[in-house]
């Protein structure tokens, strides 16, 4: 993985994404070790995520790395018309591995062909969000012991949600059962469920959460976006029913988890935060020994 | 007898490049594939001639000039059943059929809105798939969208 970039899930095989596992495992359990010392990570936010960049920011300096870069593009130059390709080369001068946020899809594909140096992609638009993926699949085999013969239930927005169709696709490879819950105008894109159909995997769709939780070993809750609706009374019609509360959970496995890319509106009650089964916290806390293992792997020091 | 006809409709060259079989409504996309509107040669066009195995047809003839395998292969996403023929002193010296190319740069525009090739000053790329019809569709390089036939836009 030395000096490769990371612009979608699949520029890493199905084995160098257990090796990304295995070494954030070691990172969870020792964070702070100075093992970038002497290194810059750039992180160019050309549009906000506090939490992503945070993530990133946060492991690389447990690590010992020096953090250069923008968290908003009105306060660098792209607002005087700077171009991409300008940006990246720029700043692949001050730094050896860029971290990049970018609100056009193919923004990071492009940097990765203009960049002497590694990118990491931390979001193009709609498209591609890597380490994401990567986190989710070690709060999964973390909380369940195995990435192997999953029954996940995704909940809420599986149209648009860019985390759910990479979640989906990655574990294609890992003979998951999928449970799909979601309103009609919501359901989950063709293209994905063909990725399923390939892999010869069984989905079940709902439109009643209730229904799958038992059985759930991951619960995967996304937020549902008003507008997304193009009739907003089939938007008031339906946003509470795919609202979890603690009450709903009595018939989960003990073992099922609650996951959530974050961050959360009101699709989660926060009496369930309580629950031991609530896990969004902790896979957010995931997202720094993922990263610190993406860093390290990428700049070749693991 | 049907082929001295078309002789007649369209006459024939000494020396060039011959594109026939085109279908009737893509031969304007033919022509600005290939940016046959800005260079100097001799062009002959035809359309809308009647062809027993393609019904409605198109066919170009263009004079002391021939082009790169590569270059007439973009036409195969217009017109797949295109035939070139290559002509030297009014004889046919090599005759085959397009190609759909594997990787397609720069002259077709991505359908997504908000891909960078859209905002940038970048050239397209795109990996060519066929769909279950046997229509090619574009893969975007960038942002992973397809472009499907209908919705190619030529640059």
């Amino acid at each position: 993985m030395k000096n490769r970039s990371l612009v979608s899930i699949d520029d890493f095989s199905k084995e160098e994404w257990l090796k990304i596992l295995d070494l954030a495992e070691e990172f969870e359990k020792n964070p702070k070790q100075r093992l970038l010392e002497g290194n810059v990570v750039a992180t160019l936010f050309f549009e906000p995520s506090t939490r992503t960049r945070l993530s990133f920011e946060s492991a690389a300096s447990y690590l010992g790395a020096k953090v250069i870069g923008f968290s908003d593009a009105s306060s660098s130059s792209v607002k005087k018309g700077e171009s991409l390709n300008d940006t990246i080369l720029t700043v692949s001068n001050y730094s050896d591995i860029i971290v990049m946020r970018h609100p056009r899809e193919g923004s990071a594909r492009y940097a990765s062909e203009v960049s002497p140096v590694p990118i990491i992609n931390a979001g193009d638009g709609a498209n591609q969000h890597p380490s994401q993926t990567l986190l989710d699949l070690y709060s999964i085999r973390k909380t369940q012991g195995r990435l192997d013969k999953i029954n996940i239930t995704f909940v809420g927005d599986l149209k648009y949600g860019r985390t759910v169709h990479s979640l989906v696709i990655a574990l294609c490879n890992f003979n998951a059962t999928f449970h799909l819950v979601s309103p009609d105008e919501l359901k989950l894109p063709s293209y994905v469920k063909r990725f399923i159909k390939d892999a010869k995997l069984k989905y079940y769709q709902y439109n009643d959460l209730n229904e799958a939780i038992p059985k759930s070993d991951i619960l995967y809750m996304t937020r549902i976006q008003k507008e997304r609706f193009s009739d907003p009374i089939e938007f008031e019609k339906v946003k509470n029913a795919y609202i979890l509360k603690n009450n709903m959970l009595e018939d989960a496995k003990e073992t099922m988890r609650v996951l959530h890319p974050l961050p959360r509106v009101n699709e989660i009650t926060v009496d369930v935060d309580s629950n031991p089964m609530a896990y969004y916290f902790q896979q957010a806390q995931n997202g720094v020994y993922v990263r610190q293992a993406l860093l390290t792997s990428i700049l070749g020091i693991k | 007898m049907s082929e001295v006809r078309k002789e007649l409709k369209v006459s024939a060259i000494e020396n060039g490049t011959v594109i026939d079989h085109i279908p009737a409504k893509s031969l304007f996309q033919v022509v600005k594939i290939l940016k046959l509107d800005g260079i100097p040669n001799q062009i002959l066009f035809g359309n809308n001639l009647s062809s027993q195995k393609y019904g409605n047809k198109g066919i170009i003839k263009v004079n002391d000039k021939y082009f790169e395998a590569q270059e007439l292969n973009k036409i195969a996403l217009v017109a797949p059943s295109a035939t070139l023929i290559v002509i030297k002193d009014f004889t046919v010296v090599y005759k085959k059929n397009v190609e759909l190319p594997k990787t397609i740069k720069q002259f077709v525009k991505c359908v997504n809105p908000n891909c960078i090739t859209n905002h940038e000053n970048i050239e397209t790329k795109f990996d060519v798939f066929t769909d279950d019809d046997g229509n090619p569709r574009l893969r975007c390089n960038y942002c992973e969208k397809f472009t499907a036939k209908d919705n190619m836009v030529f640059i």
